[in-house]
């Protein structure tokens, strides 16, 4: 082999910005050879999937719409995986802040108090926490690895979620459908764009990814948590605390989160149902990675899914494209990322062969 | 009330048999030192195309062998992420885990919701007449029997043959395996793509015998409880096998408390084998030196050969 890989002494800026690109490019040659594969023209497909959200107020409402979860999200895991704590339960931690919200605002449903909403953030926010405080709690205790408990209690959180929409919280006047009855409008987050969906849920997730960039790039805790989660034994002769790295990563993840589903169901859907999230909290995973685990990266990262999402829903309907295709290209953009990161940290050097 | 107990004790070998394939396939790749957590999109790779192709050619052999080629396939896509291109190994796990998922519903979108002949129970002839022994031990469809013998075949090679001493090797160190000689990498691809066959089965016998339907998400999570099996099992087969059948049972328990007649709400007992996975998983972590003794050491962390 005439190139050989060599660890780069410092990571290149250059190359850290053009792996996210290399990544959106080969998943859309990717996804080109699929499409075609499928019998549709890969131009038209590409259209809709990727230009067409973009052309209409409509469009861009719902991907800023989607993007808001997503980026809260994200940033919150980006802070725990820097640090090694692997957190991907964000979905369930999601739900339990959805669910929190929901019922503060059921029980208070007459009420037009401005404080309504502010209460229902904090309590969706706190039950995340609580939530992702369960992993951090039996792994500093119990030793008992993050990713398995995150992930069973998302499927947990679930069934919670079932349980209370078909019993306690179900609309008395439902007709049984299993949905909780409609929030107040104290209870819901104001309009943000005339004509769209988006409402000001979207400011807190762009706050939050300020806050999310003085805390990594700014301040003492930000640093002893990444090196507290990625050199345990430096952290500890330095004292920081590996433990404590692994509960601010929890709860920050889990808080993120459980503030999303507070959006959720205080924006767009108004009620508690079954399905709150279309996986929100997973492709929340695919977005910080593909941001670099970097505060800004991720604010771009969520748009570029924000639109995977609704370019999905619009190609199902103008072009058919099936319904997975945007759990193939997130799938196939985490992929190419990781594989193109490889040269973020090393390059490749031509080997002189002597004769 | 013998005949439920007959009738859970037999279902309990068929609901374990999809764990067992996945969770011994994981135990090997993970002894190597290679943590996949894409086991969930694997199986549902091997359940879509195994479906898909069973119901076309009308063969359960070519069945469980395409499931088996195309989750092999998706797992060395997953050991071109972690062994050539140095990437973190959960991160790979979950991006394989989700184009798994994502491209089983491809595969099986035009056959979404529809029904198979279950694989037929083998007749054993006056073996399976045998009272209360027969009916639980001895009337199995043949994939049964064939992943308990997986587990033993596993289980002898990992820990009685020069093979296994080389597996555990490489698991433990790898930068000392390859020191003596050792192909460090060969032999891990070869366990990852193992794995992902044995994923692959164990998905393809939830669709071809034990629902035997196929519809989006009907891996329902099992993926990961194999993940936490081969931690409870201390990454032994024969511990693991006894893990997957106790999964089977308290996965059955909903239908024979609900047929006793107590109410308990569907959805607690739906999160049961998430509560239980979490509870167990809690307990035997806390013995550190346990799992430090059973542990393969490089277990998750990147190798570099040129480092």
């Amino acid at each position: 082999m005439p190139y050989r890989l060599v660890a780069r002494t410092e990571p290149s800026l250059r190359a850290q910005l053009l792996v996210p690109l290399a990544a959106i490019l080969l998943t859309l040659l990717a996804g080109s050879l699929l499409f075609t594969l499928l019998g549709k023209n890969a131009l038209d497909a590409f259209y809709a999937f990727f230009i067409e959200p973009l052309t209409t107020r409509y469009g861009i409402g719902e991907v800023l719409l989607k993007m808001g979860p997503l980026l809260l999200i994200a940033q919150g895991l980006a802070i725990g995986f820097r640090a090694r704590v692997w957190n991907i339960g964000a979905e369930g931690q999601l739900l339990v802040g959805a669910i929190a919200a929901g019922a503060l605002a059921l029980h208070f449903e007459s009420s037009d108090s401005v404080w309504l909403l502010p209460a229902m953030i904090c309590a969706g926010t706190l039950a995340g926490a609580a939530w992702a405080g369960i992993a951090a709690w039996l792994r500093t205790s119990c030793n008992a690895n993050e990713i398995l408990v995150t992930f069973m209690l998302s499927s947990i959180a679930l069934q919670l979620l079932y349980y209370l929409v078909s019993g306690p919280l179900r609309d008395p006047m439902g007709m049984s459908f299993p949905q909780s009855a409609l929030f107040g409008d104290a209870a819901m987050f104001a309009p943000l764009m005339d004509n769209t969906r988006v409402n000001t849920s979207l400011l807190l997730a762009l706050i939050a990814s300020l806050v999310a960039w003085i805390f990594v790039q700014r301040s003492m805790p930000g640093f002893k948590l990444l090196v507290g989660g990625q050199a345990p034994e430096a952290a500890r002769y330095a004292g920081f605390a590996q433990k404590r790295a692994v509960w601010i990563g929890l709860l920050i993840g889990g808080a993120a989160a459980g503030m999303a589903g507070v959006g959720e169901v205080a924006g767009p859907l108004g009620l508690l149902q079954r399905s709150i999230s279309p996986g929100y909290g997973f492709a929340a995973i695919i977005v910080a990675f593909l941001g670099g685990l970097h505060p800004i990266g991720i604010v771009f990262a969520a748009f570029f899914m924000a639109l995977i999402y609704v370019g999905g829903d619009m190609s199902l309907v103008s072009v058919g494209l099936p319904n997975s295709s945007t759990t193939i290209f997130q799938g196939m953009l985490l992929v190419f990322y990781l594989a193109c990161f490889l040269f973020a940290h090393h390059r490749l050097q031509r080997i002189e062969i002597k004769r | 009330m013998l005949d439920s107990v007959i009738f859970l004790l037999a279902s309990t070998l068929a609901a374990a048999t999809p764990l067992l394939f996945a969770a011994v396939g994981e135990a090997v790749v993970e002894k190597t030192g290679v943590l996949n957590l894409s086991i969930e999109g694997m199986m549902a790779i091997g359940a879509a195309t195994g479906f898909v192709v069973a119901t076309l050619s009308g063969s359960y052999v070519q069945g469980f062998a395409m499931a088996a080629i195309a989750s092999a396939l998706l797992s060395a896509v997953f050991a071109g992420l972690v062994l050539t291109f140095l990437a973190n190994q959960v991160a790979a796990g979950l991006a394989i885990g989700i184009l798994g998922l994502g491209l089983s519903v491809l595969i099986g979108k035009e056959f979404e919701g529809t029904t198979i002949i279950p694989l037929q129970d083998l007749d054993l002839g006056t073996l399976s007449e045998l009272p209360f022994i027969g009916p639980v031990l001895f009337s199995h469809d043949v994939m049964v029997y064939v992943g308990m013998a997986t587990v033993i075949v596993c289980w002898w090679v990992l820990s009685h043959t020069r093979l296994g001493l080389i597996i555990r090797a490489v698991g433990e160190s790898p930068s000392a395996a390859a020191t003596i000689g050792y192909p460090v990498l060969l032999i891990r691809l070869l366990a990852i793509v193992f794995g992902g066959a044995m994923a692959g089965l164990g998905g393809a016998y939830l669709t071809l015998a034990y629902t035997p339907l196929w519809a989006e998400g009907l891996v329902a999570g099992r993926g990961w409880i194999v993940v936490a099996l081969v931690v409870f099992g201390m990454w032994r087969p024969l511990r693991i096998a006894i893990g997957a059948y106790l999964f089977g049972a308290v996965s059955l328990l909903e239908l024979f408390i609900q047929g006793q007649g107590y109410a308990i709400p569907s959805q607690l007992m739906s999160a049961m084998p998430y509560i239980i996975t979490i509870t167990v998983l809690a307990v035997i972590s806390r013995n550190p030196r346990l799992i430090r003794l059973n542990h393969p050491a490089s277990l998750g962390q990147t190798y570099n050969k040129s480092a």
